[in-house]
């Protein structure tokens, strides 16, 4: 069997590894499930993860994947890593106020604001 | 003569409402709500309505699947939609016991922040004007009335 093809788009800078989704709509729960192995590999995978998600382009998130991303969170945390979201759209912003998500996350409006705050 | 007033639909949806089956796979949810946004764009709803009415959809399948099915992989849910100037009408029913909407946890407690579920209730209310579940909780009920949604 082949390997599912990637639903994230993964670049470094510096010790930063900046992550993107390939989907508009992260709401297929397969979809949600295979972004949350992708990028705990990336947790996994270094000793004191640093890492961007940027949201451009995302149009529409569902509650499984804010669950998704606090399991991400969770596990950089464990490794005393840092986690920052960037390039939200307004109207998800909105999710992650409604649900008070905004207060557990660090979120950035853009890229560059994002890669400024790593310590 | 008077054009007769239809009855009632028994499931108690609006008249004209479209009453679907849907299997668990992702393109039977994907399609419906599709065709929900598309009739809400039609009928002049803006962008911030039909992200609100699709968030919700996919939050009320997702629970009758996930929670309310078990993910058996023959599940089927029963879903009804109505989109008029005035209203958007949802329904989805699964074939599950039901459950206590009062015994799900308040995600937005501090305490609570890092549960990875909870939200789906949440956000449903958040964004739509009224979401009713119907006893034994197999059924529920959500209405998104434009004019005190703004769109």
């Amino acid at each position: 069997m082949t390997a599912p093809q990637s639903r994230l788009r993964i670049r470094k800078q510096d010790q930063i590894t900046i992550v993107e989704f390939v989907d508009r709509n992260i709401l297929d729960e397969a979809n949600i499930a295979q972004i949350g192995e992708e990028i705990g590999t990336l947790v996994n995978d270094d000793p004191s993860p640093k890492l961007l998600i940027s949201f451009a382009n995302v149009d529409h998130l569902s509650s499984a994947a804010l669950g998704a991303l606090i399991t991400i969170n969770s596990r950089i945390k464990a490794k005393d890593g840092q986690l920052r979201l960037a390039d939200i759209n307004s109207q998800i912003i909105e999710v992650f106020r409604i649900t008070r998500l905004d207060r557990l996350f660090q979120i950035h409006p853009g890229t560059r604001e994002a890669l400024a705050s790593f310590s | 003569m008077p054009p007769t007033p239809q009855p009632p639909h028994p499931s108690g949806d609006p008249p004209g409402a479209r009453v679907r089956i849907l299997s668990h796979r992702r393109s039977d949810a994907e399609s419906v709500g599709d065709a929900l946004e598309a009739e809400m764009r039609l009928a002049g709803y803006s962008a911030a309505a039909c992200f609100a009415v699709r968030l919700a959809w996919e939050e009320a399948v997702s629970n009758a699947i996930h929670h309310g099915n078990g993910n058996r992989p023959d599940g089927r849910i029963e879903v009804a939609t109505a989109v008029d100037g005035a209203r958007v009408y949802l329904r989805v029913t699964d074939e599950g016991e039901g459950f206590d909407p009062a015994s799900v946890i308040d995600p937005t407690l501090d305490e609570n922040l890092e549960c990875t579920s909870g939200r789906g209730l949440l956000l449903m209310r958040a964004y739509m004007t009224r979401v009713e579940f119907e006893p034994p909780g197999n059924t529920v009920r959500l209405i998104y009335e434009r004019s005190a949604g703004g769109g």
